[in-house]
C-alpha cells in the first residue's frame, strides 16, 4: 500500500511566498483571538474551586443554581460535564479570610438538598491563587527553556540558520495552537501546557527529519540551487511525514473520542499541533532557511554521523 | 550479508525476558487487605497476630493470607465486603493503640516479589483519593517565635528580679525597656548568655527616659527556624495521617515552604481536611483570682500580668499571662467519658518538664482555679482562643489528668487525636486540593485503557496494511515497546496517572516514527535500483542519525518538562522519555534482528514485502 505514487516531484517552494502570507495571517488571527477572546484559563491558573458531582437523575441546571444561590454561592458557575446527570460547579477564588478548603463541603451539602438519592462527589479541585501564579510562571519558563535547549542542540548538530528555522517553526506552532485553543474556548489548564510541550517535541521531530535530509542532499546535489535542494528533500521525506502524521492522529483521535472529558483539552491541543506542525516543518522551517540564505557552504564542515562509513550505494 | 552476531540476539532476548518478567506483576491485580500498625509507630507486640485472628474467627471472616513487614502487618481478603467487616471487627478488638487501615495489596506471587517485581501504583486520578498542597504560614511562625522570645525574656528578668518597664514585639524585633543603666547592662549580658535566647542581636537605644535594648533575630536563625518549623510540620502531618489510617500516604516537602500530602483511597475528605489542616492545641493557665473579669471587661483595664479571654458562652475570663503547660509538653491523650458526670473528656499525659511544672503549680494553688484554653490557628494568621473549662484544683497532680468541657464525644476524640499527633510548629493553609472520587477513578481507568487499546489497534492495522511483512515486524516491536515501558515504569516504582497514560499513547505514535523512517528509506533505496539486502542495510544505517537527532531533541523537551512540571506533568515527562529510550531499542535493534532472521541468511532475496 502506498499513499503516493513512486516518486513525487511537487514544487513545494513555489508556494513559499504564499505560505509566508498564510502563516502571517494565521499568526495575526491567533494573536487577535488571544487578545480579544483571551484564553479560557482553567482552575490551575485562575485559582478557585471546582466540584464535579453525578446525580442519580439529570437535574435541572436552573434548580441547581438556585440551590447554590440560596446557600450563598450566587457566583457559582454550573455546567453539565459530559453526561446530562454530571454537573460541574466552579466557584471563583474568594477574598482571603474565609477558608476555601471548607467550601467544597458546603457546596456538596447544598447540592444534595432536595435531591432524592445520593449526589456522588466525583472530583474536587481547589487551587489557591498563589499556586496559579507559580504554575503560569513555570509553564512559560518551561517553554522558553526548551526552546533555548533545542536552539543550542540544533546549532551544534547543524548550523545556526537551522536553529533559527526550527525555533521559528516552533514559535509559529505554539502561537497558532494557542490561537486555536483560544478560538474554540478550550479550557487552558496544565494538561494543555503539557500538550503544547509535546507539540514542540512532535513538530521538532518533523523539522529535524527534513533538515537531516537537506543536510544530506546539499553535497550530493552540488549544482542545484538551495531552493531545489529543499524541494527535493521535502519530496523525499513526504511519504514519511504523511504516514507519521496519520499514525499520530489516529492515536490522538482515539484519545479524544474515548479518553474521557479530562483528557479532551490535551487531545485537542495535540491534534491541532500535529496538523500545524506538519505544515510548519514543510513551509515555515524551510522557508526560513531560504530567507536566511542557506547554502551548501554552510554545511561543508559537518560530518554525516552514523552514515559516515556507508558509501553511496547507487550503481 | 545482513546478520547479527549471536551475542546480539542473546542480548535482545535477555532484555526482553527481563522486560516481560518485571511487567508481569501488573497482570495479577490487587487483594483487598487490612494494614495494622501501632498508633505510635512502635514495634508490634508478639501476641498481636493471634489477637487479630481471634477477632476474625469470632466474626467468621476468612482471610487469604497474612504477612508482617517491619512494624506493619497485612491481612489479605478475597472480597471487599470481607475486608470491611474485618476492619470493624479488628478495630473493635484492638482499640485505640493500633491503626487499622484499608489497603489494596498487590497480589504479586511470592517468587516474583522476591525478585523485586511489583506492579505500577495507580495515581490518585485513577484509584481515587485526596491530594493536598499545604503552605506553611512563615509570617505567623516568625511572629510566634518573637512572642516566645518575649515570654522567655520576661521569665529571665523575673527570675533575676530585674524590674522592667516593658518587653514587647516591635516590628521584626523586640524592645526591652528598663529603668536604669545598670539593669540594662545586666539584661544585655543575660540575653547574650541565656540558652533559650540564642540568635538575638542586641543594640542599646534610649526611648524617652527609659533605657532600652532593641533586639533583632539573626537572619540565619530565621532560616533555621523556618526549616525546623517545616520539618516538624511534616512529622506532625505524618503522625496525623497515621492516626486516620491511610495505607500508603505520601507526605513530602515541595519547595521552601510547601508540603504535599497525598492520601490514596481516602473517601471521607471532609474529615481528612479537618485533621490535616487543624492546628488545635491546648494551654493550661491560672485564673487571675485577684481581679474580676467582668469589671476588667467593662472598664477595659486589664491588669498587666493577665490577659482577657472568653469562654464558650462568650463570657469574659481573666487568665494569667504566665503559661503553666502548653500543648507541646503533651505526650499522650485519649478520649473517653467522665465516670461521674458522663461528659466527654480527654485524658492527658504530660512529659517530664510539663509534669513538674504542673505539679509545682497545683501544689501551690489548691483551691484556686485553673483554665484550659483551646487554641486554633485559622488561615491568614487569625486565632481562635477559647476557654473550654475552668476548674478548681482540688489536689496537686502532675503527669496525668483529665480535661472536660468539650461539646461532644466527636470533638473529644478529635482533640485527643490532634494532641497525640503533636501540634503544628507553624500554621498551614491548604493552597491546592484535588480530590478524585472512586467512581471517577474507575471511569478514568476504563477510558484510559480503552483509548490506548483502540489507538494501538488502529496503528497496528495501518502499519500491517502499509508495510506488509515489515509492518508486522514493526507491530511486534511496538508491542514489545509497551511491555518494556510498563516493566521500566514498574521497576522505577512510577505512579501511573491519566497524563501518564497519555504519555504511553503518545509514545506509541512516536515509536512508529522510527520504523516509518527506516522503512521509507528502504523503499527509497529499492526505488533507486539497489538490491534488497543492500537496501535493508542502507535503510537502517541512513535512518539512524535522523532517528537519533529527532529523539534527542524530543528528550530535551521532555527533560525540561520534568524539571519545571509538578505532579501530573512530571508523570507525563517520565513516561515520554522512557518511551523514547525503549522505542529506540525495539524499533531499531529489535526490528533489525527480526529482519535479519528472515532475510539475512538468504543468498538471494528477489523481492522485499515492504
Amino acid at each position: 500500500m502506498r499513499f503516493l505514487k513512486q516518486k513525487t516531484n511537487i514544487d513545494f517552494m513555489r508556494l513559499g511566498n504564499a505560505a509566508v502570507v498564510m502563516s502571517t495571517i494565521l499568526i495575526i488571527a491567533s494573536i487577535a483571538s488571544l487578545s480579544i477572546r483571551g484564553l479560557n484559563f482553567g482552575l490551575d491558573f485562575t485559582g478557585g474551586t471546582l466540584i464535579e458531582v453525578s446525580y442519580p437523575n439529570a437535574p435541572h441546571i436552573a434548580d441547581v443554581r438556585e440551590n447554590l444561590a440560596s446557600s450563598g454561592h450566587a457566583d457559582a458557575v454550573v455546567q453539565t460535564f459530559g453526561a446530562a446527570n454530571e454537573i460541574v460547579v466552579r466557584i471563583p477564588p474568594r477574598d482571603s479570610g474565609s477558608s476555601d478548603a471548607e467550601l467544597s463541603t458546603e457546596v456538596l451539602t447544598a447540592l444534595q438538598q432536595g435531591v432524592e438519592g445520593e449526589v456522588v462527589m466525583r472530583r474536587v479541585e481547589f487551587v489557591g491563587p498563589q499556586v496559579g501564579d507559580d504554575l503560569a510562571e513555570q509553564g512559560i519558563l518551561a517553554v522558553v527553556y526548551s526552546l533555548i535547549g533545542i536552539f543550542i542542540y540544533v546549532m551544534f548538530r547543524f548550523q545556526w540558520r537551522f536553529s533559527v528555522g526550527s525555533v521559528a517553526a516552533l514559535i509559529h506552532d505554539i502561537i497558532i495552537c494557542m490561537g486555536l485553543v483560544s478560538l474554540f474556548g478550550v479550557e487552558f489548564d496544565l494538561t494543555v501546557v503539557a500538550a503544547l510541550l509535546a507539540v514542540i517535541g512532535y513538530s521538532l521531530n518533523d523539522t529535524i527529519v527534513l533538515f537531516d535530509r537537506i543536510r544530506e542532499n546539499f553535497p550530493r546535489l552540488r549544482k542545484s540551487l538551495p531552493k531545489e535542494v529543499i524541494n527535493v528533500s521535502i519530496n523525499q521525506v513526504l511519504a514519511r511525514t504523511l504516514m507519521m502524521s496519520l499514525t499520530t492522529l489516529l492515536v490522538l483521535i482515539a484519545l479524544f473520542i474515548f479518553g474521557g472529558q479530562i483528557i479532551h483539552a490535551f487531545a485537542f491541543t495535540l491534534i491541532a499541533g500535529v496538523v500545524v506542525g506538519t505544515y510548519s516543518s514543510i513551509y515555515v522551517a524551510s522557508t526560513a532557511l531560504l530567507y536566511l540564505g542557506v547554502s551548501k557552504y554552510d554545511l561543508l564542515q559537518v560530518e554525516k554521523e552514523g552514515a559516515g562509513e556507508v558509501v553511496d550505494t547507487r550503481p | 550479508m545482513n546478520q547479527y552476531p549471536g551475542w546480539k540476539y542473546v542480548l535482545i532476548l535477555a532484555v526482553l525476558a527481563v522486560g516481560v518478567l518485571y511487567a508481569l506483576p501488573n497482570l495479577y491485580g490487587e487483594d483487598p487487605a487490612l494494614q495494622i500498625t501501632s498508633t505510635r509507630g512502635l514495634d508490634l507486640p508478639l501476641g498481636l497476630p493471634a489477637a487479630i485472628e481471634d477477632a476474625l474467627v469470632v466474626e467468621k471472616i476468612a482471610f487469604k493470607s497474612s504477612e508482617q513487614i517491619g512494624n506493619r502487618i497485612l491481612y489479605r481478603f478475597s472480597s471487599a465486603e470481607d475486608q470491611l467487616l474485618a476492619a470493624d471487627a479488628v478495630k473493635k478488638a484492638l482499640g485505640e493503640s493500633f491503626v487499622v487501615a484499608l489497603n489494596l495489596a498487590p497480589a504479586t506471587p511470592d517468587w516474583l516479589r522476591s525478585l523485586g517485581g511489583k506492579p505500577m501504583t495507580l495515581g490518585l486520578d485513577l484509584q481515587g483519593g485526596v491530594h493536598f498542597l499545604l503552605q506553611v504560614d512563615m509570617d505567623t511562625a516568625r511572629g510566634q517565635q518573637l512572642d516566645r522570645y518575649v515570654d522567655d525574656i520576661r521569665a529571665v528578668l523575673r527570675d533575676e528580679s530585674i524590674r522592667y518597664v516593658s518587653v514587647r514585639r516591635e516590628g521584626n524585633g523586640l524592645l526591652v525597656l528598663l529603668r536604669s543603666e545598670e539593669d540594662r547592662s545586666r539584661t544585655d549580658s543575660l540575653i547574650q548568655s541565656d540558652q533559650s535566647l540564642v540568635g538575638l542581636q542586641v543594640k542599646e537605644t534610649n526611648v524617652g527616659e527609659n533605657f532600652g535594648l532593641s533586639a533583632t533575630v539573626q537572619e540565619q536563625q530565621l532560616v533555621e527556624l523556618q526549616q525546623t518549623a517545616l520539618k516538624q510540620n511534616i512529622t506532625t502531618l505524618r503522625n496525623r495521617v497515621n492516626e486516620i489510617g491511610v495505607a500508603e500516604p505520601i507526605i513530602q516537602q515541595q519547595g521552601a515552604d510547601r508540603v504535599v500530602v497525598q492520601l490514596p483511597g481516602v473517601q471521607d475528605t471532609v474529615q481528612a481536611k479537618k485533621i490535616i489542616g487543624a492546628t488545635a492545641t491546648l494551654e493550661y493557665r491560672a485564673v487571675d483570682e485577684q481581679n474580676d473579669a467582668f469589671t476588667a471587661a467593662q472598664t477595659g483595664r486589664v491588669p498587666p500580668e493577665s490577659r482577657m479571654y472568653t469562654d464558650n458562652n462568650q463570657q469574659p475570663v481573666l487568665l494569667k499571662k504566665r503559661l503553666i503547660v502548653s500543648g507541646d509538653q503533651l505526650i499522650g491523650a485519649s478520649s473517653g467519658f467522665d465516670q461521674q458526670t458522663g461528659e466527654p473528656q480527654v485524658s492527658v499525659t504530660l512529659d517530664g518538664v510539663g509534669a513538674k511544672r504542673m505539679l509545682d503549680f497545683t501544689r501551690e494553688n489548691v483551691g484556686n482555679r485553673m483554665a484550659v484554653v483551646y487554641i486554633e490557628q485559622k488561615p491568614g494568621g487569625k486565632m481562635l482562643e477559647e476557654v473550654i473549662s475552668v476548674a478548681v484544683v482540688r489536689e496537686p497532680f502532675g503527669k496525668r489528668f483529665q480535661t472536660t468541657g468539650l461539646d461532644s464525644m466527636q470533638e473529644a476524640s478529635q482533640l485527643a487525636l490532634l494532641l497525640r499527633a503533636g501540634a503544628l510548629a507553624a500554621p498551614m493553609e491548604i493552597v491546592e486540593e484535588r480530590t478524585v472520587g472512586p467512581s471517577l477513578g474507575a471511569d478514568n481507568v476504563e477510558q484510559g485503557f480503552k483509548s490506548v487499546l483502540i489507538g494501538f489497534v488502529l496503528v497496528l492495522i495501518l502499519m500491517a496494511a502499509y508495510y506488509r511483512v515489515f509492518g508486522l515486524i514493526a507491530n511486534l516491536a511496538l508491542f514489545t515497546n509497551i511491555v518494556m515501558l510498563i516493566s521500566l515504569l514498574s521497576l522505577l516504582g512510577a505512579t501511573l496517572t491519566m497524563p501518564g497514560i497519555a504519555g504511553i499513547v503518545l509514545t506509541v505514535g512516536m515509536a512508529v516514527d522510527a520504523n516509518v523512517l527506516i522503512f521509507e528509506r528502504i523503499r527509497e533505496e529499492l526505488r533507486n535500483g539497489n538490491t534488497p539486502q543492500a537496501s535493508i542495510r542502507a535503510g537502517y544505517d541512513k535512518a539512524f542519525s535522523t532517528i537519533a537527532d529527532a529523539n534527542i531533541t524530543t528528550l530535551i523537551a521532555a527533560f525540561v518538562l520534568f524539571l519545571f512540571g509538578t505532579g501530573p506533568i512530571k508523570g507525563f515527562a517520565v513516561t515520554l522519555s522512557l518511551g523514547i529510550v525503549t522505542s529506540m531499542f525495539t524499533a531499531i535493534m529489535g526490528t533489525r534482528a527480526v529482519v535479519n532472521l528472515i532475510y539475512g541468511r538468504r543468498k538471494r532475496v528477489s523481492k522485499l514485502l515492504i
